[in-house]
């Protein structure tokens, strides 16, 4: 971490890893200090790009790919969905205070965060100790590498991921679901209309 | 010589920072949960960086599996908020202070 080390970096990897760093750090102060949601989803798109690029750099190739379908390509999408469908795309004032001092407590919050982080990343991390179920430097391709550790070692959990799959899509769609039968038969009509005058609860029936 | 990974480590640490500062001082719950979308990815980065260092591919594996966990998370919770904008539009994170009982 010293600069004589720096020294000894070729220069298009450093020249990549600054470039995609100021595009990290840019679009993630671009969320959170983005007026607008939709601003925001995009900066951070711009951000999760940057990491696609600095995993890339690390030899990472397959979770670079997903990461840009995944995350920019459905996870962001979903979120511009979500805001468009709601319709909350209008300025927010970020720095006024909610409660006094909000802001202020906030900074100091983070910089505690940062400076416990920033210890345990530059500190002694790591025992030497290598695990046991897979090395990286075998003759064989990044994917090739992954699916066979996904597939043998971690076959449990990725069993479990795909539960975890139907679990979170069938919530989604009990979630997004307007219970208008259960409502129109047991509603009252005058209790219809009072609801529909104070405007606060949600229409039944179409 | 590639880049040392201390240097991946710091961006991951301000990185995270970033994000956990945006989940105090956002009141709009999108922006929120963009933003733990990004401390998400701070970890990620942390965990390529220690699957390089140790020669490990846990890491990238353990990655792969956050990366599902945060779809189906995104889902579930984007879920919530469109039930909660349909109550009452324009609700912030301070608006459930009103929930009695």
């Amino acid at each position: 971490m010293t600069g004589a080390a720096l020294a000894t970096v070729s220069s298009p990897d450093l020249a990549t890893f600054l470039v995609a760093a100021a595009i990290v750090l840019g679009g993630s102060l671009g969320v959170v200090f983005g007026r607008n949601p939709v601003h925001a989803a995009l900066n951070l798109v711009m951000t999760l790009f940057g990491i696609a690029v600095l995993f890339v750099e690390e030899d990472a190739q397959f979770l670079a790919a997903v990461q840009i379908i995944v995350y920019t390509g459905a996870i962001v999408v979903l979120f511009l969905f979500v805001i468009m469908l709601l319709g909350v795309d209008r300025q927010e004032r970020v720095l006024a205070d909610q409660f006094r001092g909000q802001h202020l407590v906030a900074l100091a919050l983070g910089a505690l965060v940062l400076a416990e982080v920033l210890l345990l990343g530059t500190g002694h991390w790591t025992t030497g100790a290598h695990a046991t179920t897979g090395a990286l430097n075998r003759p064989l391709s990044n994917v090739a590498q992954l699916g066979r550790a996904i597939f043998t070692t971690y076959l449990l959990p990725f069993e479990i991921t795909s539960a975890l799959l139907v679990v979170a899509v069938v919530a989604a769609v009990v979630l997004a679901r307007r219970f208008d039968h259960a409502v129109d038969d047991e509603a009252d009509p005058a209790e219809e209309l009072a609801a529909d005058s104070s405007g606060e609860t949600e229409v039944p029936g179409r | 010589m590639t880049i040392d990974g201390a240097w991946y480590l710091t961006l991951a640490a301000v990185l995270f920072t970033i994000g956990a500062v945006g989940v105090l001082i956002r009141r709009n719950v999108l922006v929120m949960f963009m933003c733990i979308e990004l401390m998400l990815n701070a970890a990620n980065l942390t965990f390529v960086t220690f699957s390089r260092e140790l020669n490990d591919i846990g890491g990238q594996v353990a990655v792969f599996f956050v990366l599902v966990v945060a779809a189906a998370e995104v889902v579930v919770g984007l879920g919530i908020i469109v039930a909660i904008f349909r109550r009452r539009v324009g609700a912030t994170a301070d608006d459930p202070h009103e929930l009695r009982g």
